[in-house]
């Protein structure tokens, strides 16, 4: 029984997870109204073609920084509170704000903030979790916000208090909410296709009116003001500048619903078109609440689209499936549920438990692979183009150096590692996430698949093996001084673990890096210009070549050796967000607060375990064990 | 000797330099933020001796090897391990060509920082240049019809007299300012009595100003001058090139608008108005000019586009087209020259660098004009065959490494 047990248990639990993982893939199905093929429709946002399931996510997490709506946030998890789709949450914001308006998805943390706005605290009977509130909640007061904000805007983005950082933060997240109850009708429309009907019709009229009051001829007064209010309010909606959610129609490209309204009235304008008065139908029937019409007016949609765009079409449907897919969210899941297991295994030293973590690993590798290969042929780029896929890439290559490393060792360690690396870049990659769109268009200057593929995924692995071997350092640390497991053959195995690795950091941190100058030298003729993360780089291969000539010299020998690994992750995390907050130099994009406080707070901890490192061998729990057993 | 040797072919002697290297660029990337990219550049990493930083706003005292210290004793000690070390085996193969790599890097450095050169040629669509202009370099230029006589503006040393052959006069320098900046003296407003009482001086007034210290802006220098002809002074004058660059030019105009288009508009034609000089029967016009190098070819501007993300003014592309011109061989043909696509052609490489074109020239009614920058740089080669050498040698070596360790693990 108990050898059955070893014996299958490991699979069988991967086995497990991965139900877990393909149950997940089908969304789920639309009762009435049919929201997730809504989500399914293409637009463009962000200079590319997305699903309105992206624009939703992606707003939803800017704004309430969860992918879903709780639409009770005061109510525990085991009442079930009602909970609401992204794309079902867009819908209304975009077409029935009279809904969205009383939804409570602005997240607010600042407690001035808070107080500010006059919002009710934590207190269930008022129906208020003290975090959450709606646009209804939050706009009594926007008179007084806006005056904050103004003075607020005038401070320079470094020099901001926490809660001069919140009121910053917050005009973003009205705005953005703005935006969207612009894109496809005016916010204060009441009964769209009606409004939309009237003023088609008035346009000749309107036209005229306003031809002879230029012309200082004798015109129609009513004509004249109702068509100005209408051209006002289309323009209020284009100055936003919504995602344009019209597709092309043979004479335009894509449009913002409000470009299109103030364009039919125009000499050479493109007369009001199905696309403007499906989306008319579709809102009427949300606001209305008759599910059938709005389902028949997003299948008159769909057919404009099949006929004209079938490829943004495809394009959509398939992020559709990988933002239902939630690869990276996944495997950061299990990549922690598999750590666990190989911490355990160090302390029973069960070969059931680490085989089991293995596994899992092997499940979550997979499901991380999947996410990265499907988001590089969704985007038609290589692995990393932004911050947010350095970390899932970073976090890639480490687990991958974790699963080879345990299955020469067969001892944990490789597991820890890789399950460890694997969890702490997809958790950052999460939080990065919350910037906003992570496929986003490359500029001018990086539009380039060949240096992308060779310099940023060269640099990038270099980054991913530097990590590693210092995390295996921090395990030497960890076991060696609190817990007797270290033994010689372990630290022995550990120190080879860890210079196999430098050496593999070195030749991946200096290729990269001289590929990024040849290909400075490509675009703008320097093949090294001392740009702050040129310069990052560099510290990087200087440290491993250090590391490795000091071993090479015998002045350092295995716990120096140790100590410097650490060292390594801190100039590798200065290396990949430090410098991007100096603020200076070509590479200085996605800075965020929190990410600094989460970098002192990652330095102060590495410098901490190196003072550990420090403390002579009578401080360390195995070495005593060591000699106690020789003696 | 012996201890002359060890010194410079010892491990520790690479592994303090590699050390103080590291201080260096995390101390050089820091001030950038204080000193600007050209000042920290100058001040740690082209430099002997570092004395003193500056970082987040304060001054630190601090010693360092500079940069070409660093660079150069590296060098010394690699060179030197390498001759004294040298063994031929297979197993040291992989680390020599390595650490061959690195000198080759270094000494490409080197070579670069000696022998480059950086220049722009500036355009607006449908003008033909047959010359770039420095970036950083600047000369005084006399004009007498046809003939030019250039003088580099390292010459001007305040309180120097120049005697030049072909010109009929000799200068003497007043002053000499690398940065300058200027005001337009209004009627009824003047304060002080002017620099000089000839030509520009009587509208403008120039005064030094400290070097510029970020890439995108460059330093407008201005000398004070006096020309002595055997018959006695033709009078002191200044002269800069303010008026050369058109965005000043505009700048000036803009600044000055709100007294009116047409002040605005004699504001800066009093700016752009040559100054001349007679001597020796001849008239000669004079002013300074970005300096310039002359191109056996010439290149056309025939379009500059730039494009950007449908809804977003995030950039998707800069291009120039441009037509060769080349007597010599007979080439007359079209490029495009766009981010990473540069042109290489007569020594030169041709990148595109800025532009103004697309909606927001169009909407201010602006010819599409570009810029390119003009690079020439004999050792641009050596970091490919550099880190081809590098590459290779690590690959090898760990290669090796884990072959050994592989079959190790392999027995147990």
């Amino acid at each position: 029984m108990k050898k059955h047990f070893q014996k299958w248990f490991p699979p069988g639990l991967m086995f497990v997870m991965a139900l877990w993982f393909f149950g997940n893939l089908q969304a789920p199905k639309d009762k009435d109204f049919a929201f997730t093929e809504f989500g399914q429709l293409p637009i463009t946002a962000n200079g590319r073609i997305v699903p309105l399931d992206s624009l939703a996510r992606n707003s939803l997490l800017e704004i309430r920084e969860k992918q879903t709506l709780n639409t009770e946030p005061w109510k525990a998890w085991n009442e079930s509170p009602k909970m609401v789709s992204a794309d079902e949450w867009l819908a209304n914001v975009m077409m029935n704000p009279a809904a969205a308006d009383d939804w409570p998805v602005f997240r607010v943390d600042n407690p001035d903030l808070v107080s500010l706005l006059k919002l009710p605290d934590k207190d269930l009977a008022k129906k208020s979790d003290g975090k959450h509130y709606s646009w209804n909640q939050i706009q009594p007061l926007l008179e007084t916000f806006d005056k904050e904000n103004e003075r607020v805007q005038k401070v320079e983005s470094t020099s901001r208090t926490a809660y001069e950082n919140a009121i910053a933060k917050m005009h973003e997240r009205l705005t953005l909410y703005a935006t969207l109850k612009n894109a496809v009708q005016p916010a204060d429309a009441q009964d769209w296709p009606a409004e939309l009907a009237a003023y088609e019709k008035l346009i000749p009229a309107g036209v005229i009116a306003i031809q002879a009051q230029q012309a200082a001829q004798k015109f129609d007064q009513t004509n004249f003001n109702n068509f100005i209010a209408y051209v006002q309010a289309f323009q209020f909606m284009a100055n936003l500048e919504p995602p344009l959610i019209l597709p092309p129609n043979g004479a335009r490209e894509w449009r913002r619903m409000g470009d299109a309204l103030l364009d039919a009235p125009r000499p050479n304008g493109v007369p009001i078109d199905d696309g403007v008065r499906a989306y008319a139908k579709l809102a009427g029937a949300l606001a209305a609440n008759q599910p059938e019409q709005f389902n028949s007016a997003l299948r008159d949609l769909r057919s404009l689209l099949v006929a004209a765009q079938p490829k943004a079409l495809d394009k959509a449907r398939a992020e559709v499936f990988f933002n239902q897919m939630e690869p990276f969210y996944n495997a950061m899941v299990i990549y922690v549920l598999a750590g666990l297991l190989a911490c355990f295994s160090w302390f029973n030293l069960s070969e059931t438990l680490r085989r089991a973590s293995v596994w899992l690993i092997a499940l979550a590798f997979v499901i991380h692979t999947i996410g990265l290969v499907y988001r590089m042929v969704l985007e038609g780029r290589p692995p990393v183009t932004n911050l947010y896929s350095s970390a899932i890439f970073i976090g890639w290559g480490a687990v991958l150096l974790g699963l080879i490393l345990e299955k020469f060792h067969k001892n944990g360690i490789g597991a820890v590692v890789a399950s460890g690396i694997g969890f702490i870049t997809l958790i950052i990659a999460h939080h990065l996430a919350l910037e906003g769109d992570t496929m986003e268009m490359m500029r001018a200057v990086l539009d380039t698949n060949f240096w992308l593929a060779t310099h940023v995924v060269a640099v990038t692995v270099g980054y991913a093996s530097t990590f590693v071997a210092g995390f295996l350092a921090l395990i030497y640390i960890l076991r060696g001084m609190f817990t007797k497991t270290l033994d010689e053959a372990t630290g022995k195995s550990l120190a080879r673990m860890i210079y196999g690795i430098v050496c593999f950091a070195t030749l991946f941190s200096f290729v990269g890096t001289v590929l990024g100058g040849i290909w400075a030298d490509q675009s703008w003729g320097r093949f090294w210009g001392w740009d702050p993360k040129e310069n990052g780089a560099l510290i990087i291969v200087l440290w491993n070549a250090l590391i490795l000539h000091l071993r090479w010299g015998g002045i350092i020998r295995e716990r120096g050796l140790v100590n410097c690994a650490i060292f390594g992750n801190v100039v590798t995390a200065w290396s990949w967000f430090g410098v991007n907050m100096l603020g200076i130099g070509l590479h200085s994009y996605g800075f965020t607060e929190a990410a600094f406080k989460w970098l002192v707070l990652f330095v102060a901890s590495q410098l901490a375990f190196i003072a550990l490192g420090l403390l002579p061998a009578g401080a360390w729990k195995s070495f005593k064990a060591r000699t106690a057993n020789r003696s | 000797m012996k201890i002359i040797v060890d010194f410079f072919t010892s491990l520790k002697l690479t592994a303090a330099l590699l050390a103080f290297a590291i201080i260096l660029v995390f101390v050089g990337t820091l001030a950038q933020a204080d000193e600007g990219l050209y000042g920290a550049q100058a001040h740690y990493f082209k430099q002997w001796l570092v004395i003193g930083a500056h970082m987040f706003g304060h001054k630190i005292p601090l010693l360092l090897p500079g940069g070409y210290l660093i660079g150069t004793l590296l060098l010394v000690n690699l060179v030197a391990s390498h001759i004294y070390r040298f063994e031929f085996s297979t197993k040291k193969l992989g680390i020599q060509l390595a650490h061959a790599g690195v000198i080759v890097l270094l000494v490409g450095q080197l070579s670069t920082d000696l022998l480059s050169r950086e220049l722009q040629m500036h355009f607006t669509e449908g003008e033909t240049r047959n010359y770039s202009d420095s970036a950083t370099e600047y000369e005084l230029i006399f004009l007498a019809g046809d003939e030019v006589t250039a003088i580099p503006e390292k010459l001007l040393k305040a309180g120097d007299e120049l005697k030049i052959e072909n010109l009929p006069f000799s200068i003497r320098v007043k002053e000499h300012w690398h940065n300058s900046d200027m005001n337009f003296r209004a009627p009824m407003m003047q304060n002080a009595p002017p620099l000089t009482t000839n030509g520009i001086a009587t509208s403008f007034d120039f005064k030094k100003a400290d070097d510029v210290k970020t890439m995108d802006e460059r330093n407008v220098p201005a000398v004070v001058l006096e020309f002595l002809t055997s018959a006695g002074s033709l009078g002191t004058w200044v002269a800069s090139d303010w008026a050369g660059d058109p965005a000043l030019v505009a700048g000036v105009r803009n600044g000055y608008a709100q007294m009116g288009a047409d002040m605005a508009q004699k504001v800066a034609a009093q700016l752009l108005a040559p100054q001349t000089i007679e001597a020796g029967g001849k008239k000669y016009t004079f002013t300074m000019r970005p300096a310039r190098v002359r191109h056996p070819f010439s290149l056309t501007l025939l379009k500059a586009t730039h494009t950007v993300y449908p809804g977003t003014d995030i950039p998707k592309d800069f291009r120039s087209r441009v037509r060769i011109d080349n007597a010599q061989t007979g080439e007359k043909r079209e490029v495009e020259i766009s981010m990473n696509h540069p042109l290489r052609y007569g020594g030169y490489t041709y990148y595109q660098y800025q532009m103004d074109a697309g909606q927001v020239a169009e909407q201010a009614g602006r010819t599409p004009s570009s810029v390119l920058s003009v690079v020439r740089n004999p050792g641009w080669l050596t970091p490919y065959i550099g880190c081809a050498m590098v590459g290779a040698g690590l690959i090898v070596q760990f290669l090796f490494h884990l072959v050994g360790f592989v079959s190790k693990q392999k027995k147990k």
